[in-house]
């Protein structure tokens, strides 16, 4: 490569992608040069010399794709997600719905549910004005039922975003119950403040881990006092009280059957001779001399790998699933009525909640959803 | 050279609504038409109404206008079509005098003192600077106008088809408008053919009535228009008959001498309305297909055999009408014929129906290749409100999808054109819940008083009714326990709880007439708004839905796109987006999303170019 003001550059290899079918649907090339930062800043400017070229946008050769028709919304959207996965089966499950099998199954649900507007809509536009070809009465039916225990499928897979945000595992307890130390054992990492004074974490303190490829964020909280008197204190319990509330996992460092329901008991500090026992189903660990640890970790990996889409499964977010349970809604109560009338409205909520998932209806919202992840429009 | 702002080509349903809607509003109209005695006619069925026809007649009738009246003056059989089925697509239809409902029509006409009806043949529009300025007559004179609006029918280029028979003309015995339709041709209007037909019309003497099944006419007393107060006429029945297998041999084996078949027509005619032969021909399974034998009048033998409409030579017709029960001995009195016409492509029109490549022509009508009095007689409407507006300088009406069938076509026309005859059906309406024929003058009758189209009367009759619904509407909300209703001898669960008037109504066992008899709503009113009121209630929770929706559609409508908006310059919009946009012309964002075929990658790239062209315009 040479540039007409540098001279000679390096030595690359150019690959040239010609349109429509690049993977924006754009003439494209690439350029692989020689990794030092001094060719690579050449290069780069003698480039920017180059007249109506420009620096691209975040995302914005997945803007072009999407506006070129190259990709669906929900294939944008997986992208997306993928591009920021951190995890093994974070990346695996986005690159099912990368591949568009959830587009095309919403596309045959949209078919089916549209083939039974048209016989209801017949049978309300023709039937008593003229007899020719009646469709046979409620042979919608079925296939509305069938569409609709189809999307149950769908609805009963766990949601993508705890795959993206990752599972919340709450560590929970009273003061001093070793909750701190716990946190910092499982980052290894010291990011709270280990206190041996009561009441010292107010702050409900994250960290995001990956424990055998699953994404979890690891949460710690303020000790939970029933009887607080410090108003920062109270302040502190409350932000634990909505974290638990938000829980995926809670791992329960109190004494045995008295945290919330649904945790996972752990006896914390089993090193010290002073500790107090747990049934044998609970999880023994020191953060002293790590016994147990690796147990634990094991045990949430596996509680944690059930709650969470797995590879093949069609995984979507939770705006997608917000639309399919309206429309799972109006299919059900589609398939209840009596009145034909309110039969084909459901029919049309359906249909629409449907479009709006492949993106057939440009909503603001929709469109606000792509510059927030795309920054399209710079 | 006279001078009218409004000048209406064409005496039909539409030219008739387009011209008073103008006058009502006070703007001094010409009709022109070839025979004023054929004001009003009826060239096909003598029936007002249907599905989704229905709807139509009563939200022109909101607007003050000519058809419903015209059809209650006329009507001698009320038949409340889809009455098993929910109210929001009940079709009410009635049968008319051919002769009654002609003279209201020119009475109505008649009676407008801003509108003039001159005889004549229109044989041209004058053009000045890209707009119309005028029309001239076959007679040599020219009138001099701002607007024309042309409600030609299928007069323009129309020939008749009957077995090997020709004629030109737009109905059997009169002319055609030739000369016009080769003047439209060089202004460049882009034109193409369809054809519709209509049946034989029979001799009632001698159908034999008593072996047949009769119709009778609804026993109830509802009326088409809401100010008309009562049945005028006496009403007579009709009667059903079915074709049969020796019936159908004749035709089949007379299908080679059909113009249809024969090749003599390739345009399309409706698939909604097939012609006998097309039923035999494309349902061939099928023993039998039904006919309502329909009196035209009551002064008169003709009987209109509804369901039979062919093109088929005289002589076949005869011979396959005499082989169907009750009509072995038919005479008959006018021999069916296909037409086939000139029609404008309604996309080359914007929402006013008025042509974007020539300001100043409208056009209203089957010459948009719609099929029906009902919908030539809204779009008449459309055209004569906004062409009105434009003289008066008054804001458009804003008639949408989720206020009116009447848009619901002009849009569907406009963005999509025909490939056949277009007829209204209340499936193209998706918010139909809100428009029900019984609704219409609530929806609608405030937009017609603010454009200044009603008469006093019906402004009078609107306010007190608005007042009865308010009184009605203030009892539904009062909230009541269960411990109350039960009280009233009513069935109410405990776990209802304390609720208003109108959340219990949805409980089974309750009605407005029972609630009335109790003194928990007010009695008397008028049976047609305690309907109407009574399916507000039942259709609520679904119409609340549908708001997020038209919230959605409301802000996709303010992203405009009109003024030859560069769809080319759009990035990422492959040519097949562009030649389909190009093709539409959608003026709004909302109507590019109904365009066939735009995908959501093209609707994407669309907003994303308009913000940045408003942000750029605004700059």
């Amino acid at each position: 490569m040479t540039s007409p003001v540098a001279g000679w550059l390096d030595e690359a290899l150019v690959l040239w992608f010609p349109g429509p079918d690049s993977a924006t649907g754009e003439d494209c090339a690439e350029i692989h040069c020689h990794g030092g930062r001094a060719v690579i800043r050449a290069i780069e400017h003698a480039l920017e010399s180059i007249s109506g070229l420009r620096r691209a946008g975040a995302g914005e050769f997945t803007r072009r794709a999407f506006s070129n028709g190259r990709m669906d919304l929900l294939q944008a959207d997986a992208l997306g997600d993928m591009l920021a996965a951190e995890t093994e089966l974070q990346r695996a499950v986005l690159a099912s719905a990368m591949g568009g099998t959830a587009s095309s199954q919403i596309g045959e649900w949209r078919e089916a549910i549209l083939a039974a507007s048209a016989a209801v809509e017949q049978e309300l536009d023709f039937s008593d004005e003229d007899e020719e070809g009646v469709a046979p009465a409620a042979a919608w039916r079925s296939a509305v039922e069938t569409t609709a225990g189809e999307m149950r499928a769908w609805l009963d897979t766990p949601s993508v975003d705890r795959l993206r945000d990752g599972l919340r595992v709450v560590l929970a307890g009273p003061p001093n119950s070793g909750k701190s130390s716990l946190f910092n054992t499982l980052l290894d990492e010291a990011a709270a403040i280990v206190s041996p004074m009561a009441g010292t974490t107010r702050d409900a303190i994250e960290r995001p881990i990956a424990i055998e490829g699953v994404p979890f964020v690891l949460v710690d909280t303020a000790g939970l006092r029933k009887e607080s008197a410090e108003e920062i204190e109270a302040i502190g319990i409350a932000r634990a009280e909505a974290e638990l509330a938000r829980a995926d996992i809670i791992l329960w460092l109190g004494p045995e059957g008295e945290g919330p329901e649904n945790v996972l008991e752990v006896a914390s500090m089993i090193d010290r001779p002073d500790h107090v026992p747990k049934q044998a189903s609970a999880m023994g660990v020191s953060s002293e001399t790590r016994e147990g640890i690796p147990a634990l970790m094991q045990k949430i990996s596996e509680v944690g790998s059930g709650l969470l889409p797995q590879p093949g499964q069609v995984a979507i977010s939770q705006r997608y699933r917000e639309h399919l349970s309206h429309a799972r809604e109006a299919l059900t109560s589609a398939a209840d009525s009596e009145d034909l009338l309110l039969v084909g409205e459901s029919l049309r909520q359906a249909r629409h909640d449907l479009d709006a998932m492949l993106g057939n209806v440009a909503t603001e919202d929709m469109l606000d959803s792509l510059f927030g992840r795309f920054c399209i429009g710079k | 050279m006279q001078n009218f702002p409004i000048i209406v080509i064409g005496g039909g349903h539409a030219g008739v609504e387009a011209a008073c809607v103008a006058a009502r509003i006070g703007v001094r109209v010409a009709l022109i038409t070839m025979d004023a005695r054929k004001i009003g006619a009826m060239s096909c069925n003598p029936a007002i109404g249907g599905l989704g026809k229905g709807h139509l007649v009563r939200e022109v009738d909101a607007f003050d206008g000519v058809l419903g009246a015209a059809a209650d003056a006329g009507a001698i059989h009320y038949r409340m079509l889809n009455r098993s089925k929910g109210s929001a697509v009940w079709g009410p239809r009635v049968q008319a005098d051919r002769k009654l409902f002609g003279a209201a029509v020119r009475a109505k006409v008649a009676a407008e003192p801003m509108l003039d009806v001159i005889e004549g043949e229109v044989t041209g529009l004058r053009v000045e600077s890209g707009r119309v300025s005028g029309v001239s007559m076959a007679d040599g004179s020219e009138l001099s106008c701002s607007a024309a609006i042309l409600c030609t029918g299928t007069f323009l280029g129309g020939v008749l088809f009957r077995g090997e028979e020709r004629f030109e003309g737009g109905r059997i015995g009169e002319g055609t408008a030739s000369v016009l339709a080769e003047q439209l041709r060089e202004v460049a209007l882009p034109m193409a053919r369809l054809k519709t037909g209509t049946p034989p019309r029979l001799d009632g003497r001698t159908i034999d009535w008593s072996r047949l099944l009769e119709q009778p006419s609804d026993s109830d007393d509802w009326t088409m228009s809401p100010m008309s107060s009562a049945r005028r006429n006496p009403q007579v029945f009709c009667a059903i008959t079915r074709t049969n297998p020796a019936c159908h041999d004749i035709i089949r084996a007379n299908l080679s001498r059909s113009p249809l078949y024969s090749g003599a027509i390739d345009a399309k005619g409706p698939r909604y309305c097939p012609s006998i032969e097309d039923k035999i021909d494309r349902f061939g399974d099928r023993d039998g297909h039904q006919i309502f034998l329909e009196p035209e009048g009551l002064d008169t033998s003709l009987v209109y055999p509804n369901g039979i409409s062919t093109s088929l030579p005289v002589d076949v017709q005869q011979d396959f009408l005499r082989a169907i029960e009750g009509l072995e001995n038919v005479a008959v009195a006018e021999p069916g014929y296909a037409v086939e016409y000139d029609h404008v492509d309604p996309r080359s029109l914007d929402h006013s129906l008025q042509m974007r490549g020539l300001k100043g022509l409208y056009c209203a009508g089957q010459i948009n290749g719609t099929t029906g009095y009902e919908e030539a007689a809204a779009q008449g409407l459309v055209a004569g409100l906004h062409a009105a507006a434009v003289v008066k300088d008054r804001d458009a009406p804003s008639l949408d999808r989720a206020n009116s069938y009447v848009a619901v076509m002009v849009d569907d026309l406009t963005l999509h054109g025909v490939s056949e005859p277009y007829r209204m059906l209340t499936a193209r309406a998706e918010y139909r819940l809100r428009l029900r024929a019984n609704n219409a003058t609530t929806r609608l009758t405030p937009i017609a008083a603010n454009i200044g189209c009603v008469s006093a009367e019906r402004r009078d009759w609107f306010e007190r009714r608005q007042d009865a619904r308010a009184e009605m509407e203030q009892c539904l909300e009062q909230v009541y326990s269960p411990v109350e209703m039960r009280g009233f001898g009513l069935p109410a669960p405990d776990d209802a709880g304390r609720q208003s008037l109108a959340d219990w109504m949805r409980f089974p066992d309750y009605d407005l007439e029972r609630l009335a008899t109790l003194g928990l709503v007010p009695r008397g009113t008028d049976p047609g708004l305690r309907d109407e009121i009574a399916e507000d209630v039942r259709y609520a929770p679904y119409v609340a839905r549908q708001d997020a929706e038209l919230r959605e559609l409301r802000a996709n409508e303010r992203v405009q796109l009109a003024d030859g908006f560069p769809f080319h310059k759009v990035p990422g919009l492959s040519n097949e987006m562009v030649e389909r946009l190009t093709g539409a012309r959608p003026e709004t964002l909302a109507q590019a999303a109904r365009v066939p075929g735009v995908t959501p990658a093209a609707m994407a790239a669309l907003l994303v170019f308009a913000r940045q062209r408003e942000e750029k315009s605004a700059a």
